[in-house]
């Protein structure tokens, strides 16, 4: 059992060992340095516990396929990040190493979500790792958009939690139990479903909408998005919206009646306002970092029409989906932070500041672009094998009104992230503000940035793998 | 004399892609090498290709073998992909693609030849983007699979959006040429997304009637489907070809897109990529839906005869000679439209050698115009007229190319034109009748071009610089093809007899005869 407690358990090591070092000596290389070793050991060790096999770990947590491919792309993720901290940090005067161990620690809640099936675990999960980036966010907190992202992100945060704890709290007086299976068990043998659990589920499903940043309830993204320092950005976007589905997507699976029937509505509601909002609220944008926010909520919307789908095909879709979404904004996020790197005082957000990047920085203006690209859905890239996942899925559910919308917004969203594309290639006004580091390229984070956009055309041209991979990933149900 | 197995179909693939890497990476050396390594790639392409075909028996033999229905591939390379979807790497030569990769070949050497003055800034990146959007209609012409088609089919758009959007021209109006790329690019990705909806449900529908999941062309022919939903696919297809083509009314990012391209640009969009949109109707939207493509083309065929008279009528109103040229453009791929949607053997033929001898014509016009912009520095007929009496070489090749796409006998579009009025006859008298008239307005705005540059008095008395060698080679190697076309184009019926058997059959096969009157 402790095999398959590995990731879990070097991850928490990691968080304390760091805890350690920088009150024995405060020191940024060697901190960055113990949190990379640390999380590479928690990613290598996801193999070793996935194959001893779907286990049980106290009856709040399981590992499982599912678990092992989802905790395999968040430590990704995260290590992804602690490269672009490092580079961002070089120029911040103030403590710089709390910034590692609150991700750590915030790895460490998304692993723990990622594997519960038990409201209890969802609930120390979900806090553990949104509590953490409340820190994150406002680290920069003499930014005043910093500070003001960080504390709307908490009371809303906070509120979306209470609204968690009231419903789980239905549930339980409605069911008896609090394990997943237990209350799926529960509820279908009840036959109707009560208002109580009809209203617990709303509130539950309401709170998990906010952390993923669903119409109507996505209106701290673009502020929370803007005031976040990049790499902390780019956290937010991916790992964080990850293990909410990933928990998401086993309690629909053991809660069948979660997303049958009236939900089947409601989720096509909450898709049809994202991709639609999501998309036009982006095309006014002229700050990257909203602009990016925007499209993650109609990327989200897409992924709930394979959720509203159903069927086989829908969680080799999902999980495809979000593969190539988190190798994307990883990409995408990681430009906007090596433009801003050394931090002095502002991020490089504005689309202004990108003008005419591909004159000064050409590779680096190319990862932008073919990320966007990506964001786009263009073929070649791993945004369209993601898109096509979804367009299957839907053709074969026969939505229509919802690949309406996808065609629709897909069709908007090309008009924003073209305009980004423009302005790299503009000529370059006179002055400029903001330069990421002549030799971006050979540190960590642009190596980084670099691996991405490649990773980014390999899954766009040759995906098998990666869908055998994804393939792995299916929930065992375990009761 | 070399024979070429299937893997030659990868490398004419992979030619284009690998110049166009090497010539943005040598503007390091020099920015003339660039120009040379573009050069040199798109002639080997052309070279390579002449020899395929000549290896080819095009000779009008196979017709007995065609009656079958299905296509005959005289190369074919596989190999698997994602086989999670029953999607490979295919890729396949017959008469149709053959005559298309020909034309890739020559006006894509041309388009590199005309740019050589034209491009100063940021050479290696220009002919990146040049040879990539080559290289992706080469994919078009060559992939049998459908996911493959649509992936090339999107792809050929980007390097065609930075083409215009960084080297195009200011519009007229003050229109900048960033929203002529964005229309363009928007235009054609919204109408793509409908394609890959309709190629999905296609081949979800083959998956039901067969169990097998594939995306292979010579499998997803002949799938039964109910009309209905027939219908709805073959929509999807046409709307995207549409776009493309242009139908009138989804025409609108053509005039704009040709008028701010650069001018090898605009050679390459008028010659080679509107062509990939009749191809496509040719190889997917009619032969996969033959019963909805019957039931349709009485619709279609009024669509391409709106079109031809709708260009025409804008083309005489336009001050802008290239706006003019595009607009003929649209005018003429009324015709193929027409034609491929009367189904005959003759009009078919006649789809084929309008489309070569169109894209041939089109571009001479446009690099004729890229000339003319180069020694004016603009390209309003305003500030036009009396150039004959300044220049020595150009006036009379761009009254040859005008009588050229007014249909004068002897060159290649005269043969098009006859033979789709011929064989939309037999299909739509009514049609055909309405279409003819669409030459003389055809007539009307080629004269009124030449008109208004050419003749009338001088704005100046200086001469012009003339064309140099470099120049003259090129459209001299256009007027011979031009003219080998009209007088000579037996070649062409033989290469691509066969395809437009398979073609013809498919259209007598479908029981519904197709009405004779609307």
């Amino acid at each position: 059992m402790i095999l398959a407690m590995l990731p879990l358990l070097i991850t928490g090591a990691t968080a304390i060992l760091v805890m350690l070092s920088i009150a024995i000596r405060r020191q940024h290389d060697l901190n960055a340095t113990l949190t990379v070793i640390g999380l590479n050991l928690a990613l290598f060790s996801v193999p070793f516990a996935h194959a001893v096999g779907p286990q049980l770990i106290t009856p709040l947590l399981q590992m499982d396929g599912h678990a092992s491919f989802f905790i395999g792309l968040v430590l990704f993720a995260t290590l992804a990040c602690s490269t672009l901290m490092h580079a961002y940090l070089k120029g911040y005067n103030g403590n710089r190493e709390e910034m590692y161990l609150l991700l750590v620690l915030s790895a460490l809640g998304a692993i723990v979500l990622i594997m519960s099936r038990h409201l209890a675990s969802l609930f120390i999960g979900l806090e553990l790792m949104s509590i953490p980036v409340y820190g994150l966010v406002a680290y920069t907190f003499r930014n005043r958009r910093s500070l003001e992202g960080g504390i709307k992100y908490l009371i809303l945060s906070a509120a979306a939690s209470a609204f968690m704890l009231f419903g789980m709290a239905l549930l339980y007086a409605e069911s008896g139990a609090l394990n997943f299976g237990g209350l799926g068990a529960q509820l279908a043998s009840a036959g109707i479903i009560s208002p109580f659990a009809l209203a617990g589920f709303a509130m539950i499903l309401m709170a998990l909408a906010f952390k993923l940043s669903l119409a109507p309830f996505h209106l701290w993204t673009p502020d929370v998005y803007e005031g976040a320092p990049a790499p902390v950005g780019a956290y937010l976007a991916t790992v964080s919206k990850v293990a909410v589905f990933a928990v998401l997507l086993r309690l629909f699976v053991e809660v069948p009646v979660a997303h049958t029937g009236i939900w089947v509505n409601f989720l096509t509601v909450l898709a049809f306002l994202s991709i639609a909002l999501g998309n036009l609220l982006a095309l006014n944008q002229s700050n990257l970092k909203r602009l990016l926010g925007y499209s993650s909520i109609a990327h989200f919307g897409y992924i709930l029409v394979a959720i509203i789908a159903g069927g086989a095909l829908s969680l080799e879709a999902i999980n495809m989906y979000l593969l190539t979404y988190v190798v994307t904004t990883i990409g995408a996020f990681g430009v906007v932070a090596l433009t801003s790197s050394p931090y002095n005082g502002k991020d490089a957000d504005a689309i202004f500041d990108y003008r005419g990047l591909f004159w000064r920085r050409p590779y680096l203006t190319a990862v932008l672009t073919v990320m966007m690209l990506s964001l786009a859905g263009i073929p070649f890239t791993a945004g369209f094998i993601g898109k096509f996942y979804i367009a299957a899925i839907g053709v074969d559910a026969k939505l229509w009104w919802l690949l309406g919308a996808l065609v629709i917004g897909s069709a908007i969203g090309l008009f924003y992230y073209l305009r980004v594309v423009v302005a790299l290639f503009m000529p370059t006004p006179g002055m400029r503000r903001m330069e990421a580091d002549t030799f971006w390229g050979v540190r960590l984070g642009g190596i980084m940035v670099i691996a991405m956009a490649v990773l980014m055309f390999a899954l766009g041209v040759y995906p098998e793998p990666a869908i055998e991979l994804v393939q792995i990933a299916s929930v065992a149900v375990f009761r | 004399m070399i024979t070429f197995d299937s893997s030659i179909l990868l490398w004419l693939l992979l030619i284009p892609f690998a110049g166009g890497l090497l010539a943005w990476q040598a503007e390091r050396l020099s920015p003339n090498t660039p120009r040379w390594i573009a050069l040199v790639t798109m002639v080997a392409f052309f070279g390579l290709t002449v020899l395929v075909w000549l290896q080819g028996d095009y000779h009008g033999e196979a017709l007995s073998t065609a009656i079958s229905g299905s296509p005959q591939w005289q190369l074919e390379f596989q190999r698997d992909w994602i086989p999670r979807f029953g999607i490979s790497f295919h890729l396949a030569l017959d008469g149709l693609s053959m005559l298309m990769l020909l034309l890739t070949g020559f006006l894509g050497a041309l388009a590199v030849a005309c740019s050589w003055r034209e491009i100063e800034n940021h050479v290696g990146f220009f002919y990146l983007n040049l040879l990539w959007n080559l290289g992706g209609v080469v994919g078009v012409f060559l992939a049998v699979d459908l996911f493959l088609y649509f992936f090339f089919w999107e792809m050929m758009l980007v390097p065609m959006f930075f083409l215009i959007a960084l080297w195009g021209h200011k519009g007229a109006n003050g229109r900048s040429r960033i929203s002529a790329a964005t229309k363009f690019f928007i235009y054609t990705q919204a109408s793509g997304l409908l394609l890959l909806l309709a190629i999905i449900g296609l081949v979800l529908v083959h998956a039901q009637n067969t169990g097998v999941l594939t995306f292979s062309y010579d499998d997803l022919l002949g799938t039964s489907m109910a009309p209905a939903v027939e219908m709805v696919l073959m929509l999807g297809f046409f709307f995207a070809f549409a776009v493309k083509l242009p139908v009138v009314p989804f025409h609108s990012w053509l005039p704009d897109a040709h008028a701010q391209a650069p001018t090898a640009g605009s050679v390459d969009l008028a010659g080679v990529l509107l062509k990939t949109a009749g191809y496509g109707l040719l190889r997917f939207g009619v032969p996969l839906f033959p019963n909805a493509s019957i039931e349709f083309a009485p619709i279609a065929m009024w669509l391409g005869v709106f079109g031809i008279f709708y260009g025409a009528i804008l083309a005489c109103a336009q001050t802008d000679i290239k706006r003019l040229i595009a607009y003929t453009s649209v005018s003429h791929m009324g015709f193929v439209l027409v034609g491929i949607y009367s189904g005959n053997m003759v009009a078919l033929q006649g789809v084929v050698v309008q489309m070569l001898a169109h894209g041939i014509s089109a571009g001479a016009l446009f690099i004729l115009c890229g000339e003319l912009y180069e020694r004016l520095h603009t390209r309003d007929l305003r500030e036009m007229g009396g150039l004959w009496s300044r220049m020595r070489f150009l006036p009379p090749i761009m009254l040859f190319f005008a009588a050229a796409s007014l249909g004068l006998p002897g060159m290649g579009n005269f043969v098009g034109e006859i033979m789709i009025l011929l064989g939309s006859f037999k299909a739509n008298a009514v049609v055909a009748t309405v279409t003819a008239g669409g030459l003389i307005l055809a007539a009307i705005y080629g004269l009124l071009m030449m008109q208004k540059a050419f003749y009338g008095p001088a704005k100046s008395d200086h001469a012009l610089a003339d064309l140099n060698g470099r120049e003259k080679l090129i459209m001299l190697s256009l007027i011979i093809t031009l003219l080998w076309l009209g007088l000579y184009p037996q070649p062409v019926f033989d290469t691509s007899v066969v395809s437009m058997q398979n073609l013809h059959f498919l259209f007598t096969q479908a029981a519904l005869p197709v009405q004779p009157a609307l």
